[in-house]
């Protein structure tokens, strides 16, 4: 550990803002003296990494709205002059649009982490509820930003969307022309979704990801092995099994952060459609309120939500049904801390019934994301229909199954590190 | 890390298969394009402007910014490729009124700056060899690849006239009745089988340079990205190694 100055009699700038402001106790506390578990794995870089595409998307952001024209006659065509007129403006573009489907990437192996490791579990459960509200804004923050460039499917995505909320009994149709701010997706409805993508939502998301980062430093990260490293401590009071956060883990999440970047550079540079997965291809035709595309299917990161939504059917002369359960399909995931009933926490010492729940459940997540993206035809509506059982399954039985899986013998110490 | 990178890799193995068989109606034909041939786009560029330009637009695709691209001299550009314009910054626009265009063809042409960005270059290839004589058609002639649709055959007099190809299949209900499946040619044009494919061919490249310009020039960027970035990942890896060599 390097030797810090020293907080209260240290001279010089450092020490002049110290007197002023707790510049070195902070980066003490927080960072060169916060202690994190020595056996980080690899599921461990994805937050940190979720912080960087954060702030990729923050700064690219910025010099995108500096050339992009919020207006329903002007968007389609500011975005093409971004790619080709505004300098670099292609690459920044492309950053900003890999960095979505990137963010998404990140934050679902972050939110599996937390499942496999039981990180959500006593006393990180707000940690946990934290998380879930960024991944809500996210969402949010992706849909509102998919709209901006103003293709036909930002339109009819829009489109097909806000109209869930006019689904609502009673209020829907009047909260759908509120959301909308007119009757159809219209120049009102772009510019809103402007304001709300560029200031409301970001900020909501910095301040969540800051409540977030306090939570996790007050209670302690958690660690593969499941356990508290501060229940065994040397004389100092630091917990034997942890390593303090820099430089030790700034040099391994640097480490993370180029990998990660050979990839997300590789996409950018190499494939930034993705195989229309990223960027999709009726986007590239400007929106048109008198011509569907011919399948209307959400960015990739919301298609398991979209099948859950399809996969339930109409009755009682209403769609509000399917609308109720991909809500629900979120809103469940804020109960997890209190579902799992399990003894320990990691899955290393759980038994075969969380480990075979846990693969269904990524199974069929992956399948409804694959039924989200085509059509509902052929064999897809039954496998969505599956796979929104399942999805509920693992979340509604876990009170049973976590409680009544055996377990294996938690070590005291951690036991081992990559 | 390398097992768990595998694991993910295996896990999204499915979705990688589903993808690629996406289709269903008759596959398209491989256009292969080479965004760097430099030589395939100048030809596509004056192709274009010959037998395309006078419906179609670019309107995102400045002249100059085609000319620097594609190494035309500005001479040469505004002498022979500038029907509808005299300032080289101006876009690409077709000198047709757009409601005239309507009137004529039922539905304007459509401008083409981000055609193959939409549809593919597969398509753009296919949709230019898949004309047939149909003359139920307004314009007597169908496409394969686009069926009803509302654009005469302008390179008729390259490629000549091709006529449908059916298949006697059993439907649904075993009731035979006729598939189109193909096209063959039946009356040449001024160009061979092969010289059409590749004046198809270049005018499919210039559309995908057209749709996004920077395309040859981002991919070699991210050759020497890529390269700095694994030197990059190398280093820190060292770095971490050094660090860590004492946490037990």
């Amino acid at each position: 550990m390097a030797a810090a100055p020293e907080s209260a009699g240290s001279k010089g700038l450092l020490g002049w803002i110290d007197q002023r402001f707790p510049l070195t106790a902070l980066w003490r506390s927080q960072v060169s003296e916060y202690y994190a578990p020595k056996n980080f794995n690899f599921w461990y870089y994805f937050g940190s990494l979720a912080l960087l595409v954060l702030v990729n998307q923050l700064v690219t952001g910025i010099f995108l709205t500096m050339n992009y024209k919020p207006g329903s006659t002007e968007a389609f065509a500011s975005v093409e002059y971004i790619m080709r007129d505004v300098s670099w403006g292609w690459l920044i573009r492309y950053m900003h649009s890999t960095g979505a489907s990137a963010f998404f990437v990140v934050v679902y192996l972050h939110m599996f982490r937390a499942l496999l490791y039981g990180s959500h579990r006593k006393p990180r459960e707000l940690l946990w509820i934290f998380g879930c509200l960024i991944f809500v804004v996210l969402m949010a923050e992706g849909f509102m930003g998919y709209v901006l460039p103003w293709g036909n499917m930002s339109f009819w995505g829009a489109q097909v969307i806000t109209s869930l909320f006019g689904s609502l009994p009673v209020i829907g149709a009047s909260l759908l022309e509120w959301i909308r701010g007119d009757y159809v997706i219209a120049d009102a409805t772009l510019n809103r979704f402007f304001a709300l993508h560029v200031a409301a939502l970001p900020l909501a998301l910095i301040f969540l990801v800051i409540a977030h980062l306090m939570a996790l430093h007050e209670v302690g990260s958690n660690n593969p092995d499941g356990i508290e490293i501060h229940d065994h401590e040397d004389e100092h009071g630091h917990p034997l099994d942890g390593v303090p956060f820099h430089p030790y883990y700034t040099v391994k999440d640097l480490m993370g952060v180029m990998f990660f970047l050979v990839i997300f550079g590789g996409v950018i540079f190499f494939a930034p459609t993705f195989g229309g997965l990223f960027l999709e291809g009726p986007n590239f035709e400007p929106a048109n309120p008198l011509q569907t595309p011919p399948h209307i299917a959400p960015v990739w990161y919301f298609t398991p939500f979209y099948a859950m939504l399809r996969a339930v059917p109409s009755f009682w002369g209403t769609q509000v049904w399917g609308v109720l359960v991909m809500g629900a399909s979120i809103v469940i995931l804020f109960f997890v801390p209190w579902l799992d009933r399990s003894p320990v926490r990691s899955i290393r010492y759980r038994g075969p019934i969380y480990k075979i729940m846990l693969t269904v459940f990524v199974l069929s997540f992956i399948t409804l994301g694959l039924c989200g993206l085509r059509p509902p035809a052929g064999i897809y509506p039954m496998l969505a229909k599956i796979g929104t059982v399942l999805y509920f399954a693992f979340f509604l039985l876990m009170p049973w199954y976590s409680r009544f899986d055996s377990v294996k013998p938690v070590p005291e110490r951690v036991t081992s590190h990559d | 890390m390398i097992k768990r990178l595998l694991l993910i890799a295996v896990a999204l193995l499915p979705a990688g298969f589903a993808l690629a068989q996406e289709g269903g109606e008759i596959a398209l034909r491989h256009a292969g394009t080479d965004i760097t041939d430099i030589k395939s786009l100048q030809r596509g560029a004056r192709d274009f402007m010959n037998y395309c330009s006078g419906c179609h637009s670019l309107t995102y695709l400045r002249y100059n910014r085609m000319a620097a691209d594609l190494r035309i001299p500005e001479a040469d550009l505004k002498a022979n490729l500038m029907f509808s314009s005299s300032n080289p910054f101006d876009g690409i626009n077709s000198a047709m009124p757009a409601a005239d265009a309507a009137n004529w063809f039922g539905k304007p042409p459509p401008d083409l700056s981000l055609i193959a960005r939409e549809r593919g270059v597969d398509y753009l290839y296919s949709y230019q060899k898949g004309f047939y004589v149909d003359r139920a058609r307004m314009w007597g002639v169908n496409n394969l690849y686009l069926p009803g649709v509302a654009m005469p055959h302008v390179l008729a007099s390259l490629s000549g006239l091709q006529e449908p190809v059916y298949k006697n299949e059993p439907d649904s209900a075993g009731n035979a009745h006729m598939v189109l499946v193909d096209v063959k040619l039946t009356a040449p044009g001024a160009l061979s089988e092969q010289e059409y494919d590749v004046f198809c061919r270049d005018i499919a490249n210039f559309l995908d340079y057209a749709g996004e310009p920077v395309k040859a020039k981002r991919q070699s960027l991210g050759v020497f990205v890529t390269l700095f970035l694994l030197v990059g990942f190398v280093f820190t890896y060292l770095l971490k190694k050094e660090y860590w060599k004492d946490v037990h």
